[in-house]
């Protein structure tokens, strides 16, 4: 059996969990795997629907990825009415081009994929975002419904630097403790060679 | 019977131990240094440059192009261009590089850079007893470590060569059919040329003529 | 109830002191750079926190600045036992994402090696864990002896023993020959005979048994909520194949059946993969039966420079070790904006934990073996 198309399955989360929002997100590529979006607050709620739900039972959540997507600076050329000088001192309201910058906030991503052992089927896509790269780097972890979910939140922490609110044991676990960046950003420049001070048991 | 799964596999093993007597099959360690397996066709270690004849600065296939350089993985060739040209195997000038190094502690052996070169250049090595006591200075192989030879190809990978061989020879005599048809063309067209004289005539007359061109082009003033 | 799967069993010491004790990263029986910090009452495990990343070099970064075509080599050294398959797993997601097609023969030689790749995989684990059980040295030999016949037909295929890097986008980067077909068709009437062999050897054995029947048991319900795949999941007595679940390739043609365990201890671990092998052979005498003529490169696909449409797309097989998958994100440049991958050796250790408290300490060696992790794939 296999599942329902991607607008259906979003229909039924916003019917059976009351107050969610999902998007749909199109994917342009020859596979066509398309993504729900959920709204941080309900995500913990959806996620245990769609693992619960009797004829879809998505209990295997396979992979979790981080993305990161940095701020972006779209420009547009508007055409706007001005008063412009001529070289002879005159005025004129002429039409020129103007850049105008935007600046869209980028965000970080964590992309779960979901299949059901139960059913053979598959697949489906849960993205959540965080509300900015810097400061608001929260979602909520999913680690409590699927729990082969706590490594790889786990990394997703480690190598980007979101925190997911829930997850048991939120610790680095690829780069040491000690370690202060996000490696996997976009924006992450290697430190120069160093050697690392080890410390010796005295 | 208690014990019997262990006795079922001592037999086992007792059966590999005596059977390595007799059967090639169960006694098949290699004693490395003395004994050597011969290695096939394909295998490959670390990459090498071709050249053809006997000189290999003359002979080298390699124009610089740096497609590999762009597409090894871990970046481990350095190039450098030539600024003069030679003329590669068709009589076409070509630049060659004046520095080319693979850091072979770094490169990985994946051939990507043999599959992308477009002039058959670099083919991979099969020497791999290449270990050395000076990790930076001896593990960084420069052109003249890499140039080898064509009859080196030739033997350490017969098929693969014979086919590349065979391909060059048609395409180097293309080329010179080609150059041969350009030059009946041009002696063709000089001919012509020469069997009409007073077009000739103009013709010869043709370098001076532009000068000219410009005095005219200047004279109303 | 299922979110008690959870809240994992305490141990409060009732004598004695609690001793912990770093196992590893240096330590033959950990497979490699791994540390195990367990927490001891006695010789019984309270506490156990896998500790990885030693062998860590962002091999996802690394693929993210290269081109498609670069990323490849690079999975050969995930798990280094099993380059083909890890070729298999990338290529087939960029396949899905820029939308391509193999030829036929291409696939059933994806097959032939895959299925090779299995196989030469399994007779290592058990040698290795036979080997953690104190059954030193012997069986490890005679799967490696085994294996050897299997990596050489590798390198007369590929030119590389271990990393191979064969498998392209689009197909396979060179033909197998007629002489290689046959070679493969005259080892695999030999390797039922080495698995009764090897099955021989250890499998009836009483002290073997007593060690591992009940040992690390991972109960159904906890290895589906894990994420646990491959023979470790199926030994649990879960029925997921990805073979047989998403057919991808041609494995729709074969006629092959999926080994069940009952108890999902290390004993049904140890036997899972010796029936998976048998299996293996059957799918290899049917590949290399059915094999049809023709190319093995699509001539459309540009494998330098490939430049997928903007999107996404998510491919997984099923490697010897588990579901392998890799999720690729592009933005129509050349190379992938994002590439993840699914590491199943990595994802089977979130329960080791689970499978190891309240048993000694030298059971966490066989359990662990049982897990059957390569460092390369774990660390990425
Ligand atoms: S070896 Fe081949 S690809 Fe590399 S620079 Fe020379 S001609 Fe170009
Ligand atoms: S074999 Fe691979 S790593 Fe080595 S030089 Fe060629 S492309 Fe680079």
């Amino acid at each position: 059996m296999a599942l329902p198309p991607v607008e259906q399955i979003k229909a039924q989360i916003e019917a059976g969990v009351p107050g969610a929002s999902v998007t749909v997100i199109l994917n342009g590529s020859p596979s066509a795997q398309h993504s729900l979006l959920l709204d941080p607050a309900h995500a913990r709620a959806v996620a245990e629907l769609l693992r619960d739900h009797s004829e879809w039972r998505l209990d295997y959540c396979t992979l979790v990825t981080g993305v990161d997507w940095p701020d972006t600076e779209t420009s547009e050329k508007v055409k706007v009415r001005k008063f412009v000088k001529a070289a002879d001192g005159t005025e004129s309201e002429q039409e020129v081009d103007e850049v105008r910058k935007t600046k869209v906030p980028g965000y970080l991503e964590a992309v779960y994929h979901l299949f059901s052992m139960e059913k053979k089927h598959g697949q489906v896509v849960l993205r959540l975002r965080t509300g900015n790269r810097t400061d608001d780097t929260h979602v909520p972890s999913l680690t409590p419904v699927w729990r082969g979910a706590e490594f790889q939140e786990r990394e997703a922490f480690d190598l980007y630097g979101i925190v997911f609110d829930g997850h048991p044991d939120l610790r680095r676990i690829l780069m040491w403790d000690g370690f202060k960046d996000y490696p996997m950003r976009k924006d992450y420049v290697p430190p120069a060679d160093e050697i690392p001070v080890i410390e010796v048991h005295s | 019977m208690l014990g019997e799964g262990i006795i079922q596999g001592l037999v086992e093993t007792a059966r590999n131990f005596f059977g390595s007597y007799v059967e090639k099959d169960r006694l098949t360690t290699v004693q490395y240094p003395e004994e050597r397996l011969p290695l096939p066709e394909a295998s490959r270690v670390f990459p090498f440059l071709l050249y053809d004849g006997k000189d290999p600065d003359a002979g080298l296939r390699c124009v610089a192009c740096q497609i590999c350089e762009k597409e090894c993985p871990p970046r481990c060739i350095h190039i450098e261009k030539s600024k003069d040209k030679k003329p590669d195997f068709v009589g076409k000038m070509q630049v060659y590089p004046a520095v080319f190094d693979i850091d072979v502690s770094v490169c990985m052996s994946c051939q990507i850079c043999v599959e992308v070169c477009p002039f058959d250049a670099i083919r991979m090595d099969k020497v791999f007893e290449l270990s050395t006591d000076n990790r930076f200075r001896k593990l960084l192989y420069t052109k003249k470590e890499l140039s080898k030879p064509n009859e080196y190809y030739q033997k350490i990978h017969p098929l693969e060569a014979a086919e590349t061989d065979e391909r060059r020879a048609k395409e180097a005599e293309e080329a010179k059919a080609k150059a041969a048809a350009a030059e009946a063309a041009a002696k063709a067209k000089a001919a012509a040329a020469a069997a009409t004289p007073p077009v000739g005539e103009a013709s010869g007359n043709g370098a001076a003529a532009p000068a000219k061109l410009a005095e005219t082009k200047g004279s109303p003033q | 109830m299922r979110d008690a799967l959870l809240d994992r069993p305490v141990y409060e010491p009732e004598e004695g002191e609690i001793m912990e004790v770093s196992m590893g990263p240096h330590h033959p029986s950990t497979h490699g750079v791994f540390r195990m910090d367990v927490k001891l009452e006695g010789e019984r495990v309270m506490k156990l926190k896998p500790v990885f990343g030693y062998l860590h070099r962002n091999h996802e970064k690394i693929a993210e600045h290269g081109a498609y075509l670069a990323a490849i080599p690079y999975t050969d050294r995930l798990d280094y036992l099993c380059s083909m398959t890890n070729n298999w797993g990338y290529v087939l997601a960029v396949e899905k994402l820029a939308g391509l097609q193999v030829p036929e023969r291409a696939e059933y030689l994806r097959v032939i090696v895959a299925e090779l790749t299995r196989f030469q995989n399994h007779a290592g684990l058990i040698g290795f864990l036979l080997q953690d059980m104190g059954a030193s040295g012997t069986p490890l030999m005679y799967a490696f002896r085994e294996r050897e016949k299997i990596l050489d037909l590798f390198e007369s295929l590929s030119g590389a023993r271990m990393m191979c890097n064969y498998m392209r986008f689009g197909g396979l980067r060179v033909d197998a020959t007629k002489e290689w077909l046959d070679e493969v068709r005259a080892l695999i009437a030999l390797l039922p005979g080495f698995v009764d062999e090897f099955e021989a050897l250890l499998r009836a054995n009483e002290i073997l048994m007593a060690r591992t029947q009940g040992t690390g048991v991972l109960p159904r319900e906890l290895a589906i909520n894990a994420s646990v795949t491959g023979p470790m999941l199926r030994a649990s007595g879960v029925n997921y194949d990805i073979r047989k679940v998403d057919h991808y390739g041609v494995y729709d043609r074969f006629s092959f059946k999926v080994p069940l365990g009952e108890h999902g201890d290390v004993y049904d671990r140890y036997m899972m993969r010796l029936l998976e092998m048998r299996e293996t052979v059957k799918i290899l005498e049917q590949a290399l039966k059915d094999i049809p003529e023709g190319p093995v490169m699509d001539p459309k696909v540009r494998l330098r420079g490939l430049r997928p449409k903007a999107g996404e797309a998510y491919g997984r097989i099923e490697s010897p070790k588990g579901e392998l998958g890799f999720f690729l994100i592009s933005d129509g440049t050349g190379n992938p904006y994002r590439y993840r991958v699914r590491p199943p050796c990595m994802i089977n250790l979130t329960i080791l934990e689970d499978m190891c408290l309240g048993h000694n300490i030298a059971d966490v060696v066989i359990i662990l073996g049982s897990v059957d992790i390569v460092l390369g794939e774990v660390d990425r």
